[in-house]
C-alpha cells in the first residue's frame, strides 16, 4: 500500500487565519511560503501537537483528526517524525541519552535498545559523542542527531521544519546533500519546509505554496517555477517583475486576436502567443528574461518597450539595472522592471550605447517568457 | 538562651516552603494553560498576599481559620484540633505569605521554556508525565530552586499574620521575628539583639544560595 497522508484544517488566531489543504504521496513534498505563512503550524498541527479548529488529518485511511467526528489522536500515537529549526535536543541529556529517549517506547529491553542506539550513531557519524550534550555539538552534528533520534522511532511520516536555516554557507550545502541520502533511504512520506525557493527545487518532488495562511494546490516541483499559475507562487518562485495585467483583445479599434495581454503598471500591449485565461490579473517575468536591444534593428518591434535606466547595481557576478518604462502611467514599484545579466553583456552593450542613469534604453520581451498570472 | 523559638521558626519554615514548593509548581504549570481572562483572574488573586500587609492576610486567615469561623469549627467537629493559636498555625500564615513567590518564580521559569521541547518529546512517543519531569523540570530547575529558596526565606522571616493565627506563648508558639518583637517590648534589648544577629545570618546565607544559583543559571544558558 501507498503511503498517502491527506490534509485539510482550518484555525484561526487573533491577527491570522490559517487553512491548508493537500494530499501528499511517497516522496518528498515542500511547503514553501514566506516566514510567518503558517508552515510551521501546519507541521506542528499534522504532528498533533497543535489542535486546528476544524477539519480533517488523514494518513493511509487512519484519521488523526477530524473535528466533525470529534477524533484527535494524540501526538504520541502518530509515529510522526518532526525535525525542528532548533532541532528541539533535550539539552539536560546527553546524545546517547537523547537517542535512547526516543527509543524508550518501541524497545523495553535497555541493552538492546543501547546495541541499536549505537549503530544509529555509528550511521550517522556520532560515535565518539556519546556523553556531550547538545550544546557542546556543531549545528551538523546537531543537526544529524536530531535526525538519529527521530528515525529510530520509525515514524510513518517524515516533517522538516526549515532544517537548514540555523546554519550559514557551506555547511548548509554540505549537510543538504546528507539529507537528500537519507531521504532516499526514507520509504514514507515527507514533508519538507522551507522559505528558500532553490532548497525546495532541489530537493522535492512536488510542491505546496503558502501564502498568508493559505495553501495553493499541490503541483510538481518543475511546473511550479516554470509555469507558476498564481502571483504568489510566482513571487515565492523568485520572479521579480509584475505588472497588473488584462486581456487586450482590441488595438486601435481593430480586432488582433486572442493572445495578447494589457500591461497596465507598463503601459504596453504584449504578444504572449497563446489563450490569455479570462481571470488573468498579473503578468510576470523575470529579470533573466528581458533582453536589451542595442543598436537600431528595426525588425525588433513586437514586444519592446521604451524605457528609461532609472539605477545601475554592481552584484558579485551581475550587473542589475533598473528601468522604467516611458509609458508608464504612474510611478509605482510595479512600474519598475528590474534587468539582470552577466558583467560582460552590460560592456558589451555600453560599446555601441549610452548606458547612464537617466539614459534612453529599449528592451525586449519573448512571448514564451511572459508569465500568466491570477491572484 | 532558650531556642525553642529558632527550632519552632525553622520547621514552620521548612514545612511551609515543602507545601509551597508543589502547590506553587502546580499551580504555575496549569494556570499558564488557560485562556486569558481566568489566569488574570487567577493571577491577581495567588499574587495578592505579597503585596497585602502581612496583617490583613492573618485577618483574612482568622475569618476562615478562627475557632467560631466555618474551617476552624469543623476541624474542632471533626478531629478535635484547632486551627489558631498553636506552633502549626504559624504554617498557615507562612505558607500564604510565600506562595505567591514560589508562584511566580515558577512561572517565569516555565514560561522560559522553549515548548519545542515538549513537542519533540510528545512526536516521539513520550508520555506527558516523563516530559513533565525529565524534560521540563531539569530545564527550569534553577528557576524553580530559586523560588524555593526565596519562599524559605519568606516563611522564616513572617512576622504579621503569624503573630495573629499563632500569638506568642513562649516556648509553644514563639518564632524568631515574634520573640524579637517581644524581646524589645519587654526592654530586652540584649537578648533582641542576639536573635537579631541569628535571623541575619539565617537570611544572609539564603540570599547567596540564590545568588549563586542565578550565576549558574547564566552561565548554562550561555
Amino acid at each position: 500500500m501507498t503511503m498517502s497522508l491527506y490534509v485539510d484544517i482550518e484555525k484561526d488566531f487573533r491577527s491570522f487565519h490559517l487553512s491548508t489543504r493537500f494530499e501528499a504521496g511517497q516522496g518528498v513534498m515542500g511547503i514553501l511560503g514566506a516566514s510567518g505563512c503558517g508552515k510551521s503550524m501546519t507541521l506542528r498541527c499534522v504532528a498533533g501537537v497543535v489542535k486546528p479548529d476544524r477539519g480533517k488529518i488523514e494518513l493511509d485511511g487512519v484519521t488523526w483528526f477530524d473535528s466533525e467526528r470529534g477524533i484527535d489522536l494524540p501526538p504520541q500515537k502518530r509515529r510522526v517524525g518532526l525535525l525542528f529549526q532548533n532541532y528541539a535536543l533535550f539539552p539536560n541529556m546527553t546524545v546517547e541519552k537523547n537517542l535512547m529517549a526516543g527509543l524508550r517506547t518501541v524497545e523495553k529491553d535497555k541493552k538492546k535498545a543501547r546495541a541499536v542506539v549505537a549503530e544509529m550513531m555509528e550511521r550517522f557519524c556520532l560515535t565518539g559523542l556519546e556523553r556531550h550534550r547538545p550544546s557542546q555539538l556543531s549545528g551538523g552534528q546537531q543537526q544529524r542527531a536530531a535526525l538519529a533520534r527521530i528515525l529510530l522511532t520509525k515514524p510513518g511520516l517524515l516533517m522538516l521544519d526549515e532544517p537548514f536555516s540555523a546554519l550559514d554557507g557551506y555547511l548548509r550545502w554540505k549537510l543538504e546533500m546528507e539529507l537528500m541520502d537519507i531521504l532516499r533511504g526514507f520509504s514514507g512520506t515527507t514533508l519538507f519546509v522551507s522559505h528558500s525557493r532553490d532548497e525546495i527545487y532541489r530537493i522535492c518532488d512536488r510542491v505546496c505554496v503558502m501564502d498568508n495562511g493559505k495553501s495553493t494546490p499541490v503541483a510538481p516541483v518543475k511546473t511550479m517555477f516554470e509555469e507558476p499559475k498564481t502571483l504568489a507562487a510566482c513571487m515565492l518562485s523568485g520572479c521579480k517583475n509584475y505588472s497588473g495585467a488584462e486581456a487586450d483583445v482590441k488595438k486601435n479599434g481593430e480586432e488582433q486576436g486572442d493572445g495578447w495581454v494589457w500591461a497596465k503598471d507598463w503601459g504596453v500591449s504584449l504578444n504572449c502567443r497563446r489563450r490569455v485565461p479570462e481571470n488573468i490579473t498579473h503578468i510576470g517575468v523575470r529579470s533573466h528574461y528581458i533582453h536589451l536591444i542595442s543598436g537600431d534593428l528595426r525588425k525588433d518591434t513586437q514586444n519592446v518597450m521604451e524605457c528609461r535606466i532609472r539605477r545601475i547595481v554592481e552584484d558579485v557576478f551581475n550587473m542589475v539595472v533598473m528601468v522604467s518604462s516611458v509609458n508608464a502611467v504612474s510611478d509605482s514599484s510595479n512600474a519598475w522592471l528590474r534587468l539582470e545579466m552577466p558583467k560582460e553583456q552590460w560592456e558589451a552593450y555600453k560599446e555601441i550605447a549610452s548606458g547612464k542613469v537617466g539614459d534612453r534604453i529599449r528592451v525586449r520581451i519573448d512571448p514564451q517568457d511572459i508569465l500568466l498570472l491570477t491572484s | 538562651m532558650d531556642w525553642y523559638p529558632l527550632y519552632n521558626s525553622l520547621r514552620i519554615a521548612l514545612i511551609s516552603s515543602v507545601i509551597v514548593f508543589f502547590t506553587g509548581i502546580f499551580a504555575a504549570y496549569y494556570i499558564a494553560r488557560l485562556n486569558r481572562v481566568v489566569k488574570g483572574i487567577l493571577d491577581v488573586i495567588l499574587t495578592l498576599p505579597m503585596v497585602l500587609p502581612p496583617t490583613v492576610v492573618g485577618y483574612f486567615l482568622l475569618l476562615l481559620l478562627g475557632a467560631k469561623r466555618p474551617v476552624g469549627m469543623w476541624f474542632q467537629e471533626q478531629f478535635g484540633i484547632k486551627l489558631v493559636m498553636t506552633w502549626y498555625s504559624g504554617i498557615f500564615a507562612a505558607a500564604v505569605v510565600a506562595f505567591p513567590l514560589m508562584y511566580r518564580t515558577a512561572r517565569g521559569a516555565f514560561e522560559s521554556f522553549d515548548e519545542t521541547l515538549a513537542y519533540s518529546g510528545q512526536t516521539l512517543g513520550l508520555s506527558n508525565t516523563y516530559i513533565f519531569w525529565r524534560i521540563r523540570m531539569p530545564a527550569c530547575r534553577q528557576g524553580i530552586l530559586a523560588g524555593a529558596v526565596l519562599s524559605f526565606a519568606r516563611a522564616l522571616g513572617e512576622y504579621g499574620a503569624t503573630s495573629m493565627l499563632a500569638g506568642y506563648t513562649p516556648g509553644r508558639t514563639a518564632t524568631i521575628s515574634t520573640t524579637v518583637y517581644q524581646l524589645w517590648r519587654t526592654d530586652n534589648e540584649a537578648l533582641a539583639f542576639q536573635w537579631v544577629v541569628v535571623n541575619v545570618m539565617i537570611s544572609a546565607v539564603v540570599l547567596l544560595t540564590v545568588n549563586m544559583l542565578e550565576e549558574k543559571n547564566r552561565k548554562e544558558r550561555r
